[in-house]
């Protein structure tokens, strides 16, 4: 008998992401930390098994090895299975050629071999920069029921913003007549997640064509989902209306952080239904100090607060000194903030230090600036880092 | 050393100490410290020492034990080669279960007649420690020791818990006794960390077996202690005997002391059970002033010398203080606690004021609602 999995998912974590500045120096943007104890891929890997897809193969490229580490044999999601299971996707050297992934489409196109393994029904695509929740499986329920070749994930978003995605124009059934990427006068503001279901001898198929033309950038929104429409395939639009946010620059990774927060956030991690799973720090609980004051934050295990964090969302381990405060922030695993600092609309990588007295960032305001540090950044007693600084080296002020 | 070390834990054996506690659980699955359970530390302990064949005594109510270990992956000892191995209670067609150690150790005679180790370190999980085991291996291999008994220097007032004894000046184990002092004064206590030779142990158990003995302690290490080479190993560390409610109360509470939680977490990783819980959240009403607050808990009251288990909910207006809340409790509004121990999933419904003492600490049982 020749085993199958109805549904595998690639998933694209080769983008160096390098709008996030100093946070990707070394590392490549999924594995970029998010929430206090969890980084950007904890959401697709755990859409995927909390939707029954316990296949996956994770295509990475640009500094890998940290990422690698995190994923490790897929244990933390439950996908270190004998029979599919996550698998890290590195380009490899070829009999015939050997080189990197150019382009979405040909990183798909070079892992042929690993998905036709599996003698999948469909294919997943997915990218591991967005923060969202979503059920795979209704989504290829409607992929099914369609009939389509492939189905597109999308979602509303405000007109000004529509020219930044790909835009899907589309009939009243949900069929899609028209793609359009970054349209300059977008006639729809529906825009795609960059989540794909294929049929998977179509997909196979069209990334096939796609190698052969020369011509073609290889990438999904620009060449094969423009060639399948052209060809009269069955295209789909499929509705996301949950929350999902892209990101991939400081501002948005600061903003879904900050969407975390209050009392009914706008995206909650705590769904006991939807859990998020991770590889866990091993830390005793966070202490919370007699002359700390917490409020609207998220905290992780193993954090010592003696001093005022407010508004803010600190990672394991972290520590704020009696008197020094951090507020409006993003605050990464393992940085010390001493006493008397202020960290004000910051991001702040691993292991940093701010010493005594500094200050890192500015006010809120409308037009807010994101100051960022990153990994293992001393910040000197006493300087400031202004606001909307980005910082990758020890400072010790003027 | 660790390679030659095998651990074995006694999970049921002082469960009367609490029976609060463990009327549903084990010893061992003891919750303690906001995220752990006591075995926990003992584990720890071993694995940091580079143990990696654990066997697990258990007796009864064990359900909470087996949940929490799962397949020993959260403690790196899911392994092909040993690992942790569960010893449920053997009998004869005729027996019961056993009731003492020493037929808790004929019991798992077949697992300590093949595993390939020279020695044996048996914990109980009535402490909790920081121990560096290799070290106490280290020193019983030295003394040429048939046992090593590991001691904490405890008052009075605890000493009749536990066996005493005297070291003499070479570490020789001299006075035994059993639950013997009512005098002032400290005493050194056999905290129920031993490093035994597997083979000695093998023996010994088989003698006792034949000649109908019963006590571990009384009839095999108060009677030999002239003749066996009984070692005596100090533990000058940070040691919390949890042997009543009181003691559990007052030794979690110690855990809002920065030095013993620098002890007991700082130089090593404790293992315990991941949960994936959520980081936990502080809104805008909350307070909370020295406190050990674990993943997962929505505070939006005030919580102060608290100690705050996973998932635990805080609501409005609600006053915490000195009191330890297991998991998935939930206060909800208006509520006032002062020296309380809420057991796993408990509900306290709105306006509700309970207090107790630090000497005697209101407990309410797993489960119930108020």
């Amino acid at each position: 008998m020749q085993r199958k999995k109805e549904c595998v998912a690639m998933l694209l974590a080769g983008g160096q992401g390098s709008r996030l500045y100093a946070l990707t120096n070394n590392i490549a943007k999924p594995a970029v930390a998010f929430g206090a104890k969890y980084r950007i891929i904890d959401f697709p890997l755990s859409n995927c098994i909390n939707s029954g897809i316990d296949t996956v193969g994770v295509l990475t490229q640009y500094m890998p090895l940290e990422l690698n580490e995190y994923i490790g044999n897929g244990q933390p999601w439950d996908l270190d299975r004998s029979f599919g299971g996550v698998h890290i996707l590195s380009p490899y050297q070829a009999k015939s050629r050997s080189s990197w992934f150019e382009g979405t489409a040909n990183a798909i196109y070079q892992n042929m071999n690993f998905m036709k393994k599996y003698n999948p029904d469909y294919v997943l695509i997915l990218s591991g920069d967005h923060i969202y929740k979503m059920d795979y499986s209704d989504m290829l329920r409607r992929h099914i029921e369609t009939k389509a070749d492939c189905t597109i994930a999308a979602i509303e978003v405000p007109l000004k913003e529509a020219s930044r995605f790909g835009i899907l124009n589309t009939n009243p059934d949900g069929s899609i007549y028209q793609f359009e990427e970054k349209p300059k006068q977008p006639k729809s503001t529906l825009a795609s997640m960059g989540i794909y279901i294929f049929t998977a001898e179509k997909l196979f198929k069209y990334l096939e064509e796609d190698d052969a033309d020369p011509n073609s950038s290889k990438d999904f929104g620009k060449n094969v989902l423009p060639a399948m429409l052209n060809a009269g395939e069955r295209m789909f639009s499929y509705k996301f209306s949950g929350y999902w946010k892209d990101v991939g620059t400081i501002a948005s990774l600061w903003e879904s952080n900050m969407d975390l927060l209050g009392e009914e956030p706008a995206f909650d991690v705590g769904d006991a239904d939807w859990k998020i799973h991770s590889r866990n720090p091993l830390a005793p609980p966070e202490y919370i100090g007699d002359s700390a004051c917490v409020t609207n934050s998220m905290i992780a295990l193993g954090c010592e607060i003696e001093g005022t964090v407010k508004n803010s969302v600190l990672a394991s381990n972290v520590v704020v000194e009696e008197g020094a405060t951090v507020i409006d922030s993003v605050i990464m695993a393992g940085t010390v903030v001493k006493k008397g600092a202020v960290v004000s609309c910051a991001i702040i990588d691993e292991d940093c230090v701010i010493e005594e007295n500094a200050r890192v960032g500015g006010e809120k305001t409308d037009d807010i600036s994101i100051a960022v540090l990153g990994k293992k950044v001393t910040i000197g007693a006493g300087a400031t880092v202004e606001a909307g600084k980005i910082l990758d080296k020890d400072y010790k002020g003027e | 050393m660790a390679n030659s070390t095998v651990g074995v834990i006694f999970s049921n054996i002082h469960d009367h100490n609490i029976p609060e506690l463990s009327r549903h659980r084990t010893m061992a699955s003891i919750p303690y410290g906001g995220r752990y359970r006591l075995i926990d530390f003992a584990l720890s302990n071993m694995v940091n020492a580079g143990i990696t064949t654990v066997g697990i005594v258990t007796k009864n109510n064990y359900q909470s034990l087996i949940d929490h270990l799962g397949s020993g992956k959260d403690w790196d000892l899911a392994r092909k080669d040993g690992g942790i191995i569960l010893l449920p209670p053997f009998s004869d067609e005729t027996d019961a279960p056993y009731n003492n150690r020493l037929e808790a150790l004929k019991g798992i005679t077949g697992f300590l007649t093949h595993r390939k180790e020279d020695y044996v370190l048996i914990s109980d999980c009535d402490g909790v420690a920081h121990m560096d085991i290799g070290d106490i291996v280290r020193y019983h291999v030295e003394k040429h020791a048939d046992i090593t008994m590991v001691y904490h220097e405890e008052p009075d007032v605890d000493s009749s818990y536990y066996m005493t004894f005297a070291p003499d000046e070479t570490g020789r184990i001299r006075g035994l006794k059993i639950n013997g002092n009512v005098t002032e004064g400290k005493y050194n206590c056999y905290i129920n960390v031993m490093v035994i030779n597997r083979e000695f142990l093998l023996d010994i158990i088989q003698d006792a077996v034949a000649r109908g003995l019963t006590s571990f302690g009384r009839d095999i290490l108060v009677k030999s202690v002239d003749t066996l080479k009984l070692y005596a190993y100090r533990f000058d560390g940070y040691y919390a005997g949890i042997n009543s409610l009181q003691k559990y109360y007052k030794h979690s509470m110690e855990l809002l002391d920065r030095k013993v939680r620098a002890e007991l977490f700082g130089a090593r990783d404790i293992y315990t059970k991941i949960r994936d819980s959520a980081p936990s959240k502080y809104n805008d009403d909350a307070v909370v002033k020295n406190s050990l607050v674990s993943d997962g808990c929505i505070i939006e009251g005030t919580v102060e010398n608290c100690i705050l288990f996973r998932g635990v909910k805080v609501g409005k207006g609600s006053v915490i203080r000195n009191s330890i809340i297991m998991q998935d409790t939930v206060i909800e509004t208006g509520v006032t606690l002062d020296c309380v121990i809420t057991d796993k999933n408990v509900v306290i419904r709105d306006r509700r004021h309970l207090a107790g003492c630090a000497e005697l600490p209101y407990f309410i049982a797993k489960g119930r609602m108020l």
